[in-house]
C-alpha cells in the first residue's frame, strides 16, 4: 500500500489500490449503463403492447411518483454531503448524512413496493401484457439496485464506526456514493420515459 | 407454472446418456479415491481452490476449457456420425437437437471463453510487468462463477434433460409453450452465472492494463496480446450486460410467465433475436481478438522480426471492436424488416473486412524477409492465416443481405463460422498453448507428437468443413438430424464425417503429447526464454515465481526484452535491490461463493423458489462477509527467498 | 489536517436545479397540449441535463488522475447504450411493423 506522491489528493485516491477500485467501479458503471439501456430498449419496443390490459393512464399515480422522484433526488444530494463530510474528516457528519441518505432510500423503496401492490390489485401483473412485463423488469431492476444499495450502505456504516475514516473506508464510501448517484441518474430516465412518457 | 416430473428427474432410457452417466460417476469416484489415497486434499485446497494467484487461476481456466473442449468435441463427433449417411438412426431427432445445442453453447461459452481468459490471466500481467491483476480476489470469484455455470450446464443432460433449442435459443421454440421441460431453463440460468464471472474478469483486466503497467510502458508500447486483451475486455463490458438482461427476460418468461418473447400477451419473439445478437456478434469478436493477439506474438517471435505495422494493428482492433457492436442484424436479414435496414447492416458488416484485411497483410509482412523457424506454434500460426482467410471471405459473402437469403441457415454458414472460430480461435489457442507452455511449466512440449497433432487436426478440419460449403449451396440445412438418400450432398456429408475422425486422432495426439511431455519433463526442460522471444513475460524465470518479477522491469520501447538481449544488457540481480514483495492472501470465499451460486442456479432451474431465495441470501451473506473481511493487508515475500528463487535463471550477487 | 472545505454550494445549486427541472418536466408532460413528440424532446433533454449534472457535479467524474479514462469509458458506454436503444427500436419497428 505505497503512498507514493498522491498525498495532495483526497484520501480515497491516495493509494494505488484505492485508485484502481474507483476506476474499476466507474468501468462497472459503464456496464450498468448498458444493462439499464437494454431494459429501456425492451421497454421502448414493448411499451405500447397492452393487449387489452391496463395502460399507463389506468395505473400510474403521478403524485406518488413525483414524491418518489423527490425522495431519490434528495438522497442523491445528501450522499454528496456524505462525501463532503468525509473529506473534512468529519466521521459524525458522514455517518449522520449516510443514515439520512439510507432513510430516504427506504422511503423510496416503501413507496415503490406500495405502488407495485396497487398495480397488482388493479389487475396489472407481470403476466398481464408485454407492456407490464417490460415495465416491471425495468422498475424491478432499479428497485433491486436500491435494495442492494441500502444493505451495502448499512454495512458501510458499521465499518466506518469500527475503523474510522481510513484509506480503505474512504474508498468504499466514495464508491458507494457513485453507486447511489448512478441510481438517481437511472431514475431520472425512468421517471421521464416510463411515467411522463406514458402519461403524456 | 411448475411442470416437473420429479420421479423422472434423471434422464434414463438413452443408452449413450446412461453410458456417459456411468463414466462420470466412475471418473468422480476415481478422482476422489486418488486424492484421498495420495493425501492430496489439503494440497488441493491450499494450493488451488483458495488461490488468488493470476497464474494458477489461469491454469484452472484453461483446464476447465480443455475439459469442455472434450465434451463439445464428443458432441460434434456424434453429430457428424449421425449425418454421415442418409436416414441414419444413430441419434433420435430430439437427441440430435440436444447435442447441437450443447455443442454450440459449450464451445463458445465454456471452451473458447475460459481458455482465452485463462491465457489473459497468465500472460497479460507478465507482459505488462505487473505482479498480479488489479483485483486478485475478484479474479478468483470470476473463475468459480464461470465454473459453477459450466458445471450447471453440463449436469443438464443427466439431471432433467439438456437444452434443445439451439445455442441461439430462438423464441418461441425456447419458450415454455414449445419446450416445457427444464432443459432450456438450464441454458438461461447457467449462462447467466458464467456471464457474471466474465464481466468481472473484463473489468479486472481493463483496470489492470490501465493502471498496473510497469514504468515506461505506455499504451503504444504494449505487446499485441495485451492490446487485444484490453479491447476484448472493453467489448465484454459493453456486450455482456445486454445478454444479462436478455437471459433474465427469457428466464422471467419461462419461470414466471412474463411476456417478453412469448407470442401471447403481446410479446415479440424477434426481440430475443435482436438482443441475443447484440451480445453474440460482439461475442465472436471477444473470442477472435485475443486469438489475433496470440498469432501476432507467435508470428513476431518466430520470424525474429518486430511486428509489422504495429500501430495499424492496434487501430484495426479498435475499429473492429466498434464495428462489432453495429452489425447484429446480419444474423437475421431474413426476418424481413425491409431493404433499408438490411442495407445499413450489410454495409457495416462489409466494413469489418477492411481492418481485418489490414491485420492479415501485417502478419504476412512480418514474415517477409524474416528468419522463420518452423516450430509447432509457428505451424499453427501459418495454418491460421489461410484458414481464417477462407472464413473471412465467406463471411463477406454472407454479409451481403441479398445473397444471404440463399445461404441463411445452411451448412454454408456452419462451414463459414467454423473456419473463423476453429481456424481462427482454436488454431491460435493451440499455437499459444505450445508457445507459452514452457513459460508456465519450465519445459517444452514434444515436437514430434506436436507435429502429428498439427497435421492430423489441420487436414481433418479442412476435410470436415470444406465440403460443407458445397453441401450448403446444394441445399443442406443446418440442424437437420437426417436427410433423404436422394439428397445430392450425401457424399459430402460422408467426407465430412471422415474428416472428424482425423480431428479426433489429432486430439488424441495432443493429449498423448501432453502426457508424454510431462513424463519426459527432465529431458525437455528449458531455460526461461526457450524461443528467444521478445516480450516481458520471458524476462523472468520459468515456471514463473509467485511474485512474477523480483524487480519490476523498466521499458522504453516495444519488445524491450528483445532489444535488451540484442544490446547484451546484463540481467544480473543485486541482492540489495530486492525489496520485500507484497502479495495478497489466499481465500476460501470465492470457492464457497461458486458452490453457493451453483445451488442458486440449480434451484432456479427446478423452480424451487424458497430454496432458491435462501441460497441467494447465502450468496449475499458471502458478499457482505467479503466486505467486512476486505481489510486483509496480505503478506510479504522476504528478499532472501526471492534471491534464492532468482538464482534458477540469473546471477544474483 | 487541511482546513475545512467550504460547504458545497454547487451541490445545493445542482440539487435545486434538478428539482426545478423535474417539476418543469411534469408541467410540460401533463399541463400542456403540445404534441407527444415535442413533449418527449423537451423532457428528454431535461433528463439529459439532469444526468449530466449528476455525473459531473455530484459524481466528480473528472477528478483524480484517471479522470480521462472515466470520462472516455462512460461516454463510450452511453453512446453504445443509445445505439442499442435506438437500433433495437428501429430494427423492430422500421419497414413494416411486426405485430
Amino acid at each position: 500500500m505505497a503512498l507514493k506522491d498522491h498525498t495532495n489528493q483526497p484520501l480515497e485516491y491516495q493509494t494505488e489500490q484505492g485508485q484502481m477500485n474507483i476506476l474499476g467501479f466507474w468501468i462497472f458503471i459503464g456496464a450498468e449503463i448498458i444493462l439499464f439501456g437494454t431494459l429501456f430498449a425492451i421497454y421502448g419496443v414493448l411499451g405500447n403492447r397492452y393487449v387489452g390490459g391496463p395502460t399507463p393512464h389506468d395505473i400510474f399515480v403521478i403524485r406518488d411518483v413525483v414524491i418518489q422522484t423527490l425522495l431519490l433526488l434528495t438522497s442523491s444530494f445528501t450522499v454528496g454531503i456524505v462525501i463532503w463530510a468525509m473529506r473534512n474528516n468529519d466521521l459524525k457528519g458522514l455517518v449522520f448524512w449516510q443514515i439520512i441518505t439510507l432513510l430516504l432510500g427506504v422511503g423510496f423503496l416503501v413507496m415503490e413496493i406500495n405502488e407495485f401492490i396497487h398495480y397488482v390489485n388493479a389487475g396489472a401483473t407481470l403476466q398481464t401484457s408485454a407492456f407490464l412485463s417490460s415495465m416491471y423488469a425495468l422498475l424491478g431492476m432499479h428497485g433491486a439496485h436500491v435494495t442492494l444499495g441500502i444493505g451495502w450502505g448499512i454495512a458501510l456504516i458499521f465499518q466506518l464506526l469500527k475503523r474510522g475514516i481510513t484509506h480503505q473506508t474512504a474508498t468504499k464510501t466514495h464508491i458507494f456514493s457513485l453507486y447511489w448517484h448512478f441510481l438517481d441518474v437511472v431514475w431520472i430516465f425512468v421517471f421521464t420515459f416510463v411515467y411522463l412518457g406514458g402519461l403524456a | 407454472m411448475v411442470d416437473i416430473k420429479w420421479d423422472r428427474i434423471l434422464v434414463t432410457g438413452e443408452p449413450l446418456i446412461t453410458m456417459a452417466m456411468i463414466l462420470i460417476i466412475l471418473t468422480v469416484l476415481g478422482v476422489v479415491v486418488a486424492l484421498t489415497y495420495f493425501k492430496k486434499w489439503k494440497w488441493l485446497w491450499k494450493e488451488w481452490l483458495t488461490t488468488v494467484d493470476h497464474k494458477r487461476i489461469g491454469i484452472m481456466y484453461i483446464i476447465l476449457g480443455l475439459v469442455m473442449f472434450v465434451r463439445g468435441g464428443i458432441d460434434a463427433l456424434m453429430m457428424r456420425a449421425q449425418t454421415a449417411v442418409p436416414e441414419n438412426t444413430f441419434l433420435s431427432a430430439q437427441h440430435y437437437a440436444e447435442v447441437f445445442t450443447t455443442h454450440g453453447t459449450i464451445m463458445i461459452l465454456f471452451m473458447a471463453m475460459p481458455v482465452l481468459i485463462g491465457f489473459m490471466n497468465i500472460i497479460m500481467p507478465l507482459q505488462i510487468g505487473a505482479r498480479d491483476v488489479a483485483f486478485p480476489h475478484m479474479n478468483a470469484i470470476s473463475f468459480w462463477l464461470t465454473t459453477a455455470g459450466a458445471l450447471l450446464f453440463n449436469i443438464s443432460f443427466i439431471v432433467g434433460g439438456s437444452p434443445d433449442a439451439g445455442w441461439t435459443m430462438y423464441f418461441p421454440l425456447a419458450g415454455k409453450e414449445f419446450s416445457p421441460g427444464v432443459g432450456n431453463t438450464y441454458y438461461f440460468v447457467a449462462v447467466q452465472i458464467a456471464g457474471f464471472g466474465t464481466l468481472m474478469s473484463a473489468i479486472n483486466f481493463t483496470v489492470t492494463i490501465m493502471k498496473m503497467r510497469t514504468k515506461g510502458m505506455t499504451l503504444f508500447k504494449m505487446p499485441m496480446f495485451t492490446w487485444t486483451t484490453l479491447i476484448s475486455s472493453l467489448i465484454m463490458i459493453i456486450a455482456f450486460p445486454v445478454f444479462t438482461i436478455a437471459l433474465l427476460a427469457a428466464t422471467l418468461d419461462r419461470v414466471y410467465g412474463a411476456h417478453f418473447f412469448t407470442l401471447s400477451g403481446g410479446g415479440l419473439d424477434m426481440l430475443w433475436n435482436n438482443l441475443f445478437w447484440m451480445w453474440a456478434h460482439p461475442e465472436v469478436y471477444i473470442v477472435i481478438l485475443p486469438a489475433f493477439g496470440m498469432i501476432s506474438e507467435v508470428v513476431a517471435a518466430f520470424s525474429k522480426k518486430r511486428l509489422f505495422g504495429y500501430h495499424s494493428m492496434v487501430w484495426a482492433i479498435i475499429i473492429i471492436s466498434v464495428l462489432s457492436m453495429i452489425v447484429w442484424v446480419h444474423h437475421f436479414y431474413t426476418m424481413g424488416v425491409g431493404p433499408v435496414v438490411n442495407s445499413i447492416f450489410s454495409i457495416t458488416t462489409l466494413l469489418i473486412a477492411v481492418p481485418t484485411g489490414i491485420k492479415m497483410f501485417n502478419w504476412l509482412f512480418t514474415m517477409r524477409k524474416g528468419r522463420i523457424q518452423f516450430t509447432v506454434p509457428m505451424l499453427w500460426a501459418l495454418a491460421f492465416i489461410p484458414t481464417f482467410l477462407i472464413g473471412g471471405v465467406t463471411g463477406v459473402m454472407l454479409g451481403m443481405a441479398a445473397a444471404d437469403f440463399h445461404y441463411h441457415n445452411t451448412m454454408f454458414l456452419i462451414a463459414h463460422f467454423h473456419y473463423t472460430l476453429v481456424g481462427g480461435v482454436v488454431y491460435a489457442v493451440f499455437a499459444a498453448f505450445t508457445y507459452w507452455w514452457p513459460k508456465v511449466f519450465g519445459f517444452k512440449l514434444g515436437e514430434k507428437l506436436g507435429k502429428w497433432h498439427f497435421w492430423l487436426f489441420n487436414i481433418g478440419f479442412n476435410v470436415t468443413f470444406f465440403p460443407m460449403f458445397f453441401a450448403g449451396l446444394d441445399g443442406a440445412i443446418r440442424r437437420a438430424y437426417t436427410y433423404s438418400a436422394d439428397a445430392p450432398y450425401a457424399p459430402l456429408m460422408f467426407i465430412s464425417f471422415i474428416g472428424t475422425l482425423f480431428i479426433a486422432a489429432g486430439m488424441i495426439a495432443f493429449v498423448m503429447n501432453v502426457i508424454w511431455s510431462i513424463k519426459n519433463r527432465e529431458k525437455l526442460a528449458c531455460g526461461h526464454d526457450p524461443w528467444d522471444a521478445r516480450t516481458l513475460e520471458w524476462a523472468t524465470a520459468s515456471p514463473v515465481p509467485e511474485y512474477n518479477f523480483a524487480i519490476l522491469p523498466e521499458v522504453n520501447e516495444i519488445d524491450a526484452y528483445w532489444y535488451a538481449k540484442k544490446r547484451n544488457e546484463s540481467f544480473a540481480l543485486k541482492k540489495e535491490d530486492i525489496k520485500p514483495i507484497h502479495l495478497p492472501n489466499n481465500s476460501g470465499q470465492p470457492f464457497i461463493m461458486g458452490v453457493i451460486m451453483f445451488f442458486v442456479g440449480l434451484f432456479f432451474v427446478f423452480e424451487l423458489h424458497v430454496p432458491a431465495f435462501i441460497a441467494s441470501g447465502a450468496f449475499f451473506f458471502m458478499m457482505l462477509l467479503r466486505s467486512f473481511t476486505s481489510y486483509d493487508e496480505g503478506r510479504y515475500v522476504n528478499p532472501e527467498e526471492v534471491a534464492k528463487k532468482e538464482t534458477s535463471w540469473r546471477e544474483v550477487s | 489536517m487541511t482546513e475545512k472545505r467550504k460547504f458545497p454550494i454547487s451541490h445545493v445549486i445542482s440539487y435545486l436545479l434538478s428539482v426545478g427541472l423535474t417539476i418543469l418536466a411534469v408541467f410540460f408532460a401533463l399541463g400542456t397540449n403540445l404534441s407527444k413528440e415535442t413533449i418527449m424532446t423537451i423532457i428528454g433533454s431535461f433528463a439529459v441535463i439532469q444526468a449530466g449534472m449528476q455525473l459531473f457535479m455530484f459524481m466528480n467524474m473528472i477528478e483524480g488522475r484517471d479522470g480521462w479514462m472515466k470520462v472516455t469509458h462512460t461516454i463510450y458506454a452511453i453512446a453504445m447504450a443509445v445505439i442499442f436503444v435506438i437500433g433495437s427500436y428501429y430494427v423492430l419497428t422500421a419497414g413494416h411493423p411486426i405485430m
